[in-house]
């Protein structure tokens, strides 16, 4: 009964997905009315998220024609991995030649690679890659932890509600999202960094130590965040195996 | 006889040869022997096992996973926290770290938690059903309506069973928590924990019981309309009120309010606007009222703190005279208010209420015009104002406040889904009821009395998730993991003293003791910290230590006999026991040691990152100015801080150097050198 059970179970599933793809198919899809030339992000990439839940700012994207004016009527389709959500996933540019569309990112933290598509005059497709980011508890914690302690040098922009001394500083510390930089140093070497200071990696002195400030989990939720930040993205090392 | 021999003859013509019965017997035999195993092979999670085989197989650590693996039905069983979880079974790879790349379901690893999933198990968080071994029974409402897999935007309501304190790592679980003590819910809705104490309401909502002393029957009318319309950050909800329910609901309130003669007051001084148009303002800027008031800019952005209400329209809020006598004394109309009492001379008054009248809103009451009510209407507004519970809120003279208005939600985090009711179109989970309740009150059904909130889509989810944190598990889980929240202690100052800090609410800001605010730094231990001709000199002219903040210190005219109070109880109460401030001199440091200092402060340490010394030279702004700090502070503070800053004051980012006495006795000498020149004693 059981393997009965779970066959009806897959057939349900195999049912519910064939009725969800038909019910898409069955909307009536936007028909483009223009075409323009290059697709390009407004705003609202490389946002940062709780795992799950809602973006709290739409992905707005824009269709320009060949002198990079706004294109209105152009079809924008939204792709991307499984367990990422568009509301709508279709659409058509408004007046301005932009579409926007609220992101719920999937139940895993790390990086998500959505795919914006629109058709150009000779029918080929202009897919534009748009990261997101979305935190699970590590990233969350290290997100928390940071912006109470290493954003106050670590970030460019300095704002009357969240005050950085990045300009001030002779030496500039480096913002969590140069991958070029963080990606060349292991866990290990941040852990070092973090804990006893800049010269400990004989870096500038003016990063101090927080070795006995941070926990080593909030230590190591810096670190994660950082890697989930880290613009290119940071490829974790493979593990290294003697061979046979 | 010819019965069975004729049975025989039909059994014959059926198999022909006497020995196919035990042929096909025995292979019916080995089909049903072979049900059982089948059944087995073919299970769900042994369809899940094989995937993950297939999975690993090729990977360059196939040999770990392999050797991990454990083919059959995993469980973690918990009798202390009724927990039987069997998902380890077909999810794999939950605790192998090197499966960070695998996105695929259910073979993913689980994220970094601080928790260890062979203590706590899975359901305790995820929800769901763990002994079970299919996908549906498991995860979907279908056949365990009760508890269905929590979706993961709400995850962190599960950390909120056991955790009643603020955690670092759950932004979304404090968020709700603060909205629901913020925005009154729980003034209506009784929340109790289970170690017996109750969430607390930590709004002001202000008593009516004189209203019609501050304010206008037709402010009251368009206010009860839509607060929103008066100022964009009210907390207040909607009650979606009639034209007719508002008028009646404003009479009542003026009718039933008691006039009281400190409520207003007229000033005998000349008018002042005359005297420049923008003093007005600049009092408003210089007594810091935007540290707890907000206005709303030319480009619409609210600018200012939250502490008190928004101020963009007061003008068409407030009659003048009860504005002047509020600006004198607030206590004399809300005994209760957070409001400090001011020492402001008549001319300043005259300034500072001018300034406030003029900001107005014309388009709020110009469409209101309210005839004088009848007996019938006053009546009816009385009825409104305890149907719809607003004494539950308000103090409101003879209407008493209502226990229980609304329903408790001390478990509504548990609340099965077969008890509640969903309107069409809605996702039939509690999750998706709560959040639709908080968005959308009234289309449950027609007499509900839940107001309408303006929540953003993340404070629902916040609030969706406070709420379903608070379930039966939190109730029945072992005491032992329950952590509490920190409660506020009773603590209040006393004496003459303690009267004029009542006065002055500095609690409203500070924290003393365990009890007070979080704006202003903790004075628990100011009279260990700092010197006494420098406390007495920043009451009198508070300049910010920390030029960064747009938070500041008001100015309160204190008199010079209060200040002297004020001072002598500050530094003789509020010591830490285990420092003697006076164990180390204030001046005649060795210049030699000073000199090893300033090297360690610029070279080893590398202070001038975040701190000054020299205005001049130093550039860091993120901890407070030290071109002074040698007649601020004492030096044994200075040492002890730089020993371990997190014991004197728990949470400062000051970073824990690790330092040695000595290396702390020089830098104390360095700065304990820098007295500030020309400027001594008034901290800046």
């Amino acid at each position: 009964m059981k393997s009965l059970h779970g066959t009806a179970g897959m057939l349900a599933v195999v049912v519910a997905v064939c009725g969800c793809s038909r019910q898409h198919k069955a909307a009536p899809a936007p028909q483009a009315t223009a075409v323009g030339s290059a697709l390009v992000v407004s705003s609202g990439d490389k946002q940062l998220g709780p795992a799950g839940a809602p973006l709290g700012q739409p992905l707005v994207m824009q269709v320009n024609d060949d002198q990079g004016n706004g294109v209105t009527g152009a079809l924008v389709m939204f792709t991307g991995p499984a367990g990422v959500k568009f509301d709508p996933s279709e659409l058509l540019t408004d007046s301005s030649g932009q579409v926007s569309t609220n992101l719920t990112l999937g139940n895993t933290s790390g990086r998500y690679q959505l795919t914006a598509v629109t058709n150009n005059k000779a029918g080929h497709a202009l897919p534009v890659q748009v990261p997101e980011l979305a935190a699970g508890y590590q990233e969350e914690l290290g997100y928390q932890v940071q912006r109470t302690y290493c954003s106050r040098c670590h970030n460019p922009e300095s704002t009357p509600e969240q005050v950085s001394n990045h300009d001030n500083l002779s030496v500039p510390p480096h913002s969590f999202d140069q991958g070029d930089t963080y990606n060349k140093l292991s866990d290990a070497d941040l852990t070092a960094i973090i804990g006893h200071g800049g010269p400990a990696m004989n870096l500038s002195v003016l990063m101090p130590p927080y070795g006995k400030t941070l926990t080593k989990a909030e230590i190591q939720a810096v670190i994660a965040y950082i890697r989930l930040v880290s613009d290119p993205p940071y490829q974790a090392p493979g593990l290294v195996y003697a061979k046979q | 006889m010819r019965t069975p021999n004729k049975l025989w003859n039909s059994w014959r013509g059926l198999f022909r040869d006497p020995i196919r019965p035990f042929g096909i017997s025995s292979a019916l035999l080995l089909i049903v022997l072979a049900i059982a195993p089948a059944k087995n092979h073919f299970s769900e999670w042994r369809h899940y096992q094989r995937g993950y085989l297939k999975l690993i197989r090729n990977r360059p650590d196939a040999l770990v996973l392999q050797r991990h693996f454990e083919p059959g039905i995993h469980q973690i069983w918990l009798p202390d926290l009724g927990v039987v979880d069997r998902c380890e079974t077909c999810h794999l790879g939950l605790t192998e770290t090197s499966l960070g790349d695998i996105r695929m379901q259910p073979w993913s690893r689980h994220p970094v938690i601080p928790h260890s999933m062979q203590q706590f198990g899975c359901v305790i968080c995820h929800r769901g059903q763990g002994a079970a071994t299919t996908v549906a029974a498991a995860h979907d409402s279908t056949l365990s309506p009760d508890e269905p897999i929590l979706p993961a935007r709400y995850d962190e309501a599960s950390c909120g069973q056991c955790h009643h304190v603020a955690l670092e790592g759950t932004p979304t679980l404090n968020q709700g928590r603060e909205i629901l003590a913020r925005y009154g819910c729980v003034r209506c809705h009784a929340i109790k924990l289970p170690d017996g104490s109750a969430e607390q309401p930590t709004d002001e909502p202000p008593p009516l019981t004189h209203i019609a002393d501050k304010t206008t029957r037709e402010w009251i009318y368009a206010w009860l309309k839509d607060p929103k319309s008066y100022a964009a950050s009210a907390t207040m909800p909607n009650f979606l009120l009639s034209d007719d329910d508002a008028r009646d609901i404003s009479a009542f309130l003026i009718a039933n309010s008691v006039a009281e003669s400190g409520d207003t007051a007229t000033l005998k001084v000349a008018s002042a606007t005359n005297a420049d148009p923008a003093a007005g303002a600049s009092l408003y800027g210089e007594s810091f009222c935007a540290s707890c008031h907000a206005t709303q800019n030319a480009a619409g952005n609210l600018v200012g703190g939250d502490l008190g209400p928004e101020l963009t329209a007061v003008g068409t809020k407030v009659k003048p005279e009860w504005l002047t006598a509020w600006l004198r004394d607030p206590k004399t109309y809300d005994g209760a208010t957070s409001m400090p009492h001011y020492r402001f001379t008549d001319q300043q008054l005259a300034l500072l209420s001018g300034f406030l009248e003029s900001k107005t809103n014309s388009d709020l009451l110009a469409n209101v015009h309210l005839d004088a009510a009848t007996p019938e209407q006053l009546a009816h507004g009385k009825q409104l104002v305890e149907e719809y519970g607003c004494a539950a809120c308000h103090e409101i003279r003879g209407v008493s406040r209502p226990d229980n208005y609304g329903p408790e939600l001390s478990r509504v985090g548990s609340k099965p889904v077969a008890q509640l009711v969903f309107t069409t179109g809605m996702a039939e989970t509690l999750p998706a009821y709560l959040s639709n309740k908080i968005e959308r009150p009234r289309s449950f059904g027609p007499g509900l009395h839940m107001p309408q909130y303006t929540f953003t889509p993340a404070q629902v989810d916040a609030l969706t998730t406070a709420l379903l944190s608070l379930t039966d598990r939190s109730y029945t889980l072992p005491a032992k993991m329950r952590i509490a929240a920190v409660q506020q202690t009773a603590y209040e100052p006393a004496g003459r003293a303690g009267h004029l800090m009542t006065d002055l609410n500095c609690m409203a800001c500070h924290r003393i003791n365990g009890h007070g605010g979080d704006m202003a730094p903790d004075l628990t231990w100011e009279g260990s910290s700092v010197q006494k001709q420098w406390l007495d000199a920043f009451l009198k002219n508070p300049n910010t230590l920390r030029p960064a903040l747009i938070r500041r210190m008001p100015r309160f005219n204190l008199t010079d006999e209060e200040r002297a109070t004020l001072t002598d109880y500050m530094m003789t109460v509020y010591q830490n026991p285990t420092i003697d401030r006076d164990a180390m001199p204030l001046r005649g440091y060795l210049p030699a040691m000073v000199e090893h200092g300033r090297e360690l402060f610029y070279g080893k340490y590398a202070c001038q990152s975040c701190h000054m010394v020299d205005p001049a030279q130093d550039k860091g702004y993120i901890g407070p100015p030290l071109s002074a700090v040698g007649s601020r502070l004492n030096a044994e503070w200075i040492f002890l801080w730089l020993k371990n800053p997190q014991q004197l004051r728990p949470g400062t980012i000051e970073p824990d150097r690790d330092m040695s006495d000595d290396d702390a006795h020089a830098l104390t000498a360095f700065l304990m050198m820098q007295t500030g020149s020309g400027n001594k004693g008034a901290g800046k």
